[in-house]
């Protein structure tokens, strides 16, 4: 899968993540901002990379902005990001 | 004769401040204090320098500190609590003297025994006279108990009481005594009442705070202290204050007569003498404004020094501690052998302080810690803490919203809670749980210099702070 | 055992957490009402997550999908399944025959998962004029069905009345989905109390629903939870009846007589199962605990 167009899902409530995704041309970047970077930044780090790797996705921006949320919370808001972010260019407003 | 002056600064000059020595103060007014920030100021624009500043605690408001330790007007504090602002900056490493923490027990101890004096104490007086007799109760900023602020009043060198409401003298309630005064100034405002009511006075609506309350209910009514004599304290803060209203109806129903409420006193609390769950409260701070009327009008609620709330002995002979049956208390980190963490947050930064934790632990018959297993992702119980608080060996037993864990060293409540058919999980088993949804915590680094040291009631350095790296 | 049913908001990481601790003994995790047309999909995934990581111990898990004129219910089965709920709530059922393509779509799903047949259960919401009508037909549509919800609100605006806290207004309904459900051998759930403050009415309005012959209550507040437990859990004198029928039954046995009474009643086949029942419930009460 491609990061082909923005996208985002999540929320900034207590216990999930907002994730935002976007492409750049650039090889994978992973911005992670959380109120427990300190002790596990560096396992969701890893786990995102490691998924995104598998899902086939080399190149683009994905920035989690974490609220606490655990591993497989992260992973399902994660899925559906990039779900939303590999369809091709939506039909928008009078285009066809 | 008065002891009247017109400003803080006549008070500072004519008591004799000069470089080095140390102000006392203390936070009934809590985050609505002015008092401290206009004495700190008036000794800066005096030419003022390292200043050693002891207080019973430091809050959010009392930011333009930082600004003062920077240009090195103040060059030491200590303190039994110290909130978010100024523990970042503490925790980042503001101040090149550790910051001492006491207890509220330990602070009047120290200051009683001379192990730490104090050359000028600074009252804020809700109301006083023009020779210095003060009360809390009475005035647009009354905030009720003095409880903090007596042994100060009785054992610095000189003592200037703040107010903004000067009566006629005599005042006849007095909390404080113009024997133990120098000097009276009044200023404009003392402080704003709203800020001495805490952020955390509310019972929670959070459903899983209100299921840790009722497990803590049960296990205090499974604990066979529950009879009438019963006394007990609370602090502020959602699950707690739960606790206490299923506590209160709890008594009511078996018609059980408590003999007293202690603490900081909440409306809860007020409320649970009013409908007779106890004989009187001891009050050393009031929370919120009701407690605040109620210490004025009902004479139940009576105002206690922090030296007869949780002196240690052998400095006092006896404190109310050492009579009290039921604690509830608050962690944000706990290790395997109960040792708890009350002043730094995940991340070590410093965020609070024993206050009374480590007094009432020690004292009570049964300390009970009510903390959420996992908070937003952290868990609860970790290898090794930031900071250790209060000693495991004081504390019996911890409610989660996934069940009790009781210190091995207390067979008896064990039993107990086993018969009341709780919930029981030993401390192995609830850090496990949390991990198998939050993962193992990396350990935070504590390998940065010593920022603040933790001194136990009886005068041990029990744990050292460290400078968190940015 | 059925007492209390609770609904958790799909989309809400926090609340579905909270789900592991709750005293309810079914949690219903949703995917329809509670989560707004754009966010299904994510809803879905973040259900999915839970149900393959969360440890929500003895209590049952209840996925509500979108009901089945939707566009949604298809995608809502296939990010679903694969974590195994043992029950899936369609809403706005209206006929046997909606149950009925339900099953079909689940019996696929299970040998595709490699599944025994039959294992995904169904719990058909009734909330339209007509499902309360058809409701024997939705109860015996197919043998997944293992109770019947009634949904008090959507139906009331079907029936064109006002919802009020006495519920005179579903007083049909409620008797008629009972009736169907035990026709059926089924259990049968009353619609939520919605006022989360008023604890004196949830409990007069659960007495009532248990009553008439409700095995639970749905739940939309926890603070409603401790209430619905108790009012739907046999009480100490039930129990000491059902106990007491059991013994005069064992006593009548060890003598080998035909009939026998208790205080001068006569304990009939029907009060034996009935005892049996409450025994049952106060046991399965008692492992929860």
């Amino acid at each position: 899968m491609q990061i082909r167009r923005e996208a985002i899902a999540g929320t900034l409530e207590s216990s999930d993540v907002l994730i935002k995704m976007e492409p750049s041309g650039h090889p994978l970047e992973v911005i992670l901002s959380s109120p427990v970077k300190a002790q596990y930044g560096a396992s969701i780090e890893a786990q995102v990379r490691q998924w995104l790797n598998e899902a086939g996705v080399s190149v683009g921006r994905v920035e989690l902005e974490d609220k606490g949320a655990l591993d497989c919370t992260i992973m399902a808001r994660l899925k559906t990001c990039l779900a939303r972010a590999s369809e091709p260019e939506k039909a928008e407003g009078g285009q066809a | 004769m008065d002891k009247v002056l017109k400003d803080i600064k006549q008070a500072l000059q004519l008591a004799g401040l000069r470089d080095g020595m140390t102000l006392s103060f203390h936070h009934h007014l809590r985050n609505g204090d002015f008092v401290l920030n206009q004495v700190l100021a008036a000794a800066d624009q005096l030419g003022f320098r390292d200043l050693h500043v002891n207080t019973s605690s430091l809050f959010d408001i009392h930011a333009p500190l930082i600004e003062l330790i920077r240009r090195g007007v103040v060059t030491h504090l200590e303190c039994n609590y110290m909130s978010a602002r100024i523990g970042r900056e503490i925790s980042h490493g503001l101040l090149e003297d550790p910051v001492i923490f006491r207890t509220h027990g330990g602070r009047p101890a120290d200051i009683a025994q001379g192990r730490s004096p104090i050359d000028i104490a600074f009252i804020a007086a809700p109301t006083a006279d023009k020779m210095g007799n003060i009360s809390g109760k009475y005035g647009p900023s009354a905030c009720g108990s003095l409880g903090y602020a007596m042994a100060d009043a009785a054992y610095a060198k000189k003592v200037v009481a703040v107010t903004d409401h000067l009566v006629p003298y005599p005042l006849a309630d007095v909390s404080i005594s113009e024997t133990d005064v120098d000097y009276v100034v009044e200023i404009d405002r003392i402080g704003n009442p709203e800020g001495i009511v805490s952020g955390t006075t509310k019972i929670t609506r959070d459903p899983i705070g209100l299921l840790m309350a009722q497990y803590a209910c049960r296990a205090i009514d499974a604990s066979g202290l529950l009879k009438d004599g019963f006394s007990f304290q609370t602090g502020a803060g959602g699950a707690s204050l739960a606790t206490a209203a299923f506590l209160k109806d709890l008594m009511l129903e078996k018609k059980i007569h408590g003999s007293f409420g202690m603490g900081g006193i909440t409306a809860y609390l007020v409320q649970m003498l009013e409908e007779g769950c106890f004989e009187s409260l001891m009050d050393v701070q009031c929370f919120d404004l009701e407690a605040v009327r109620s210490i004025r009008e009902d004479r139940r609620h009576c105002e206690v020094s922090a030296l007869k709330y949780a002196g240690p002995r052998p400095d006092v002979k006896s404190s109310l501690v050492d009579n009290l049956d039921v604690v509830i208390l608050g962690a944000t980190e706990m290790d395997k052998d109960f040792n708890v963490n009350v002043h730094t947050n995940s991340q070590g930064e410093i965020m609070g302080g024993s206050g009374g934790h480590s007094d009432t632990a020690a004292g009570a018959k049964m300390a009970m810690i009510i903390a959420p297993l996992i908070r937003a992702r952290l868990p609860l119980i970790v290898d090794q803490l930031a900071c250790i608080s209060t000693p495991g060996e004081s504390i019996d037993c911890l409610v989660t919203q996934y069940g009790l864990a009781v210190n091995p060293r207390r067979e008896d409540l064990l039993a107990r809670f086993k018969e009341a058919k709780l919930p029981l999980l030993t401390m192995e088993e609830l850090q496990q749980k949390a991990e198998s949804f939050s993962g193992k915590p990396q350990p935070l680094d504590l390998s940065g210099r010593v920022v603040g040291k933790v001194r136990y009631r009886d005068g041990r350095i029990i744990s050292e702070l460290h400078e968190v790296k940015d | 055992m059925r007492r209390s049913m609770m609904f958790l908001p799909g989309n809400s990481p926090s609340m579905l957490i909270n789900g592991c601790v709750l005293p309810a003994d079914s949690l219903i995790l949703d995917l329809e009402d509670a989560v707004a047309p754009d966010q299904k999909d994510a809803a879905r995934e973040l259900v999915r997550g839970a149900l393959e990581h969360f440890d929500f111990g003895r209590r049952e898990i209840v996925v509500r999908i979108n009901d089945l004129e939707s566009p949604y219910w298809e995608a809502d089965l296939a990010t679903i399944l694969p974590g195994r709920p043992s029950v899936l709530m369609p809403p706005k059922v209206a006929s046997g025959a909606t149950i009925q393509k339900l099953a079909a779509a689940l019996g696929a799903k299970e040998k595709e998962l490699g599944l025994a047949d039959g294992c995904f259960k169904i719990l058909p919401l009734i909330e339209t004029a007509m499902g309360v009508e058809k409701a024997l037909e939705i109860a015996q549509a197919s043998p997944r069905v293992v109770a019947l919800f009634l949904g008090g609100e959507d139906l009331s605006a079907d029936l064109r009345c006002p919802r009020t806290k006495e519920g005179k207004e579903i007083f049909y309904a409620r008797t008629r989905l009972i009736v169907a459900a035990r026709a059926s051998g089924i259990d049968v759930i009353d619609t939520p109390f919605t006022d989360t403050d008023d604890l004196e009415g949830l409990k007069k309005d659960a007495s009532f629903a248990r009553s008439l012959g409700f095995s639970g209550k749905a739940v939309i507040s926890p603070r409603h939870l401790e209430t619905v437990n108790q009012v739907f859990s046999p009480g100490e004198k039930e129990i000491l009846w059902a106990k007491d029928v059991m013994a005069v039954i064992a006593e009548g046995k060890r003598l080998g007589k035909g009939a026998v009474s208790l205080h001068g009643k006569m304990v009939d086949k029907p009060i034996v199962m009935r005892a049996e029942q409450i025994l049952a419930t106060a046991r399965a009460i008692e492992e929860v605990r």
